[in-house]
């Protein structure tokens, strides 16, 4: 496993297939035009079916009334400029983009601090502490949520406890809409972080010793050369991780079901929420199509934006 | 020297590792207590009467047999599906070159940033126009084509050298022996790494199982465990007892396989 990403190899990875001399090349192209038509065609059929039709339908579906049952009843842009003066929608947008701006730099810094410490030289009892930190990466998004519900209730849980133990008086992680988005935030970091941590961490082990080596040697504190050396040599899988926890954060959905229901009242409802209530309890599929094709519109721009900065890495 | 400088280091891991362990005790211990102690202030963290109670309720009153057995069968077959096709489609992105295999790669890439959340209500219409609503299949088909499994496989057969291909094509070995019994053998490390995170994401999936299941007899473990959460009153005693008893699979799992997750290399991958 580790053989991959030998720096050689990696090296290799974004490369061209190895040419073998311009005959056989050119012969061994015009042969072999079937055996991956055959072996992409499962992929193909699926993409088509559950991909570029739902996209295309839901497109579709933002221009009508549809509500799940009956006709298509055309209505032009009239979702869309509902939208425009839609409350809740809004909020929704609004309490979407200031998880993910909690969130994102949250998982990053964490994960990537953890997998340093897993990392590091100096420290003791790494095997079990891996360990640790990976059970969250077995609980589902729903006990996530059931885990930090009973962990931050306001009367019984623990954290409550603890505080008016010490002198405070109870806070309202669950009555208080940005304690609560907090406390997401907090869950979601903790159930997040093997999984980048994992990422990191062969990221990290695929950094040439020498490096760090040659930086101690020529009297490089250990911060200088984490930052100087590591952060840097990092950077595409710090792309990585950022890119996966925006789209992560912005189609958050199992988790919070189960924390707080976006709740208190709907005041954490994400998007994916507010799809979910538009479209299945409210059955007004037309609209919430519309709201799909806002949230994917974002992500796009989202990915847009992210690829600029790292091309190489997003297509190798 | 080396002992004394691993302190600082050694306690910083360990502080941050009790932090993320303390969740999970403080749930699991609680899960101990009977009803009456959950809330009896001041909390402590060890059950003063250990009781299995809330795990004979949760277990008599939710049919977990059920359950476990619907999503096993999401989970496994959805896994071996999604090996094969990601296999495959990543071998013919590794291996072989055509403009409309670019484009199709492009297509992949493009699914990730388009999840199935994202265009939920016109893929719930797609899953019931093609009369996969409230079926297992429903949930195992949608699910198979994952982006993250064709980019493993992609980066790990693009390390394979080519003239393996090329001394077996001369030997006469066709393009779909080469794959099957020379390739796909040699990716088996990637094959049960991907296997593995395919099972947690399947055990673990939500969102598109509430929207396609109706009849409880076909409920997967989260949305049977979901309706526990939703209900006006919580009894969490039998609700932390569920939630435990759902973990046991994956416990098992990483049990097993602990290794193979801890050094997977899933650098060019993404989650799904």
């Amino acid at each position: 496993m580790t053989a991959l990403t030998t720096p050689r190899e990696a090296s290799d990875r974004g490369g061209p297939v190895a040419d073998i001399g311009p005959l056989p090349a050119r012969r061994g192209r015009r042969q072999h035009r079937l055996a991956p038509l055959i072996f992409i065609s499962a992929a193909v059929v699926l993409f088509i079916l559950f991909f570029l039709w739902p996209g295309a339908l839901g497109l579709l579906y933002s221009f009508t009334d549809y509500r799940g049952v009956g006709d298509l009843n055309f209505i032009g842009t009239e979702n869309y400029r509902e939208l425009v003066g839609d409350d809740d929608f809004y909020r929704a947008l609004g309490r979407t983009f200031l998880y993910t701006a909690l969130a994102v730099p949250a998982h990053y810094v964490v994960s990537l601090a953890v997998a340093v410490l897993l990392t590091s030289k100096t420290a003791k009892g790494k095997s079990i502490a891996r360990v640790v930190f990976f059970l969250p990466w077995l609980l589902s998004p729903i006990v996530t949520g059931v885990v930090w519900r009973w962990l931050f209730g306001e009367n019984f849980g623990f954290v409550n406890h603890v505080i008016t133990q010490l002198g405070g008086s109870s806070v309202a992680w669950q009555t208080d809409g940005t304690l609560g988005l907090l406390v997401v935030v907090i869950a979601g970091t903790w159930a997040s972080t093997a999984f980048n941590m994992l990422l990191f961490i062969a990221a990290i082990r695929n950094i040439p010793r020498s490096y760090l080596e040659a930086a101690e040697i020529d009297g490089a504190s250990p911060a200088q050369r984490f930052f100087k050396i590591q952060l840097p040599l990092l950077a595409p899988t710090s792309f990585l991780v950022i890119l996966l926890t925006t789209i992560g954060a912005m189609k958050e959905f199992a988790m919070i079901q189960a924390l707080n229901g976006g709740g208190p009242g709907t005041e954490n409802m994400l998007m994916v929420q507010y799809i979910y209530r538009t479209g299945f309890e409210r059955a007004d599929i037309g609209y919430a199509s519309a709201v799909s094709m806002v949230l994917m519109l974002i992500l796009v721009v989202v990915a847009l934006i992210q690829m600029r900065f790292d091309r190489k890495s997003a297509l190798s | 020297m080396r002992n004394v400088r691993s302190i600082p280091t050694t306690i910083v891991l360990w502080v941050v590792a009790a932090l993320y362990l303390f969740p999970v005790a403080w749930f699991l211990l609680s899960s101990f207590k009977p009803g009456s102690e959950l809330f009896s202030l001041p909390l402590s963290i060890l059950p003063e009467n250990w009781t299995v109670s809330g795990y004979s309720t949760a277990w008599s009153r939710f049919d977990f047999q059920l359950y476990f057995l619907n999503t096993t069968i999401v989970a496994v077959v959805t896994t071996v599906l999604t090996v094969i096709v990601s296999a495959a489609t990543g071998y013919a992105f590794a291996k072989y070159k055509a403009w409309w295999l670019r484009i199709f790669f492009i297509c992949i890439l493009a699914t990730t940033m388009l999840p199935t959340e994202v265009i939920m209500p016109s893929s719930f219409a797609v899953v019931r126009d093609l009369g996969l609503y409230d079926t297992l299949a429903g949930i195992i088909v949608p699910s198979i084509i994952t982006a993250t499994g064709i980019f493993m496989f992609r980066q790990y057969f693009s390390t394979v050298p080519d003239e393996l291909m090329e001394a077996a094509r001369i030997d006469g070995v066709g393009e779909i022996g080469l794959f099957l019994r020379i390739m796909l053998p040699l990716a088996k490390p990637m094959m049960v790494v991907l296997a593995i995170f395919s099972f947690q994401w399947r055990w673990n999936d939500y969102i598109w199982p509430l929207l396609i299941l109706r009849d409880p007899d076909r409920y997967t473990l989260q949305v049977a465990l979901r309706s526990i959460v939703g209900a006006d009153n919580i009894d969490w005693s039998v609700l932390l007892s569920a939630s435990v008893i759902s973990l046991i699979p994956m416990i098992i799992l990483f049990a097993i396989f602990q290794r193979q997750i801890m050094s997977a290399d899933i650098n060019s991958g993404l989650k799904d």
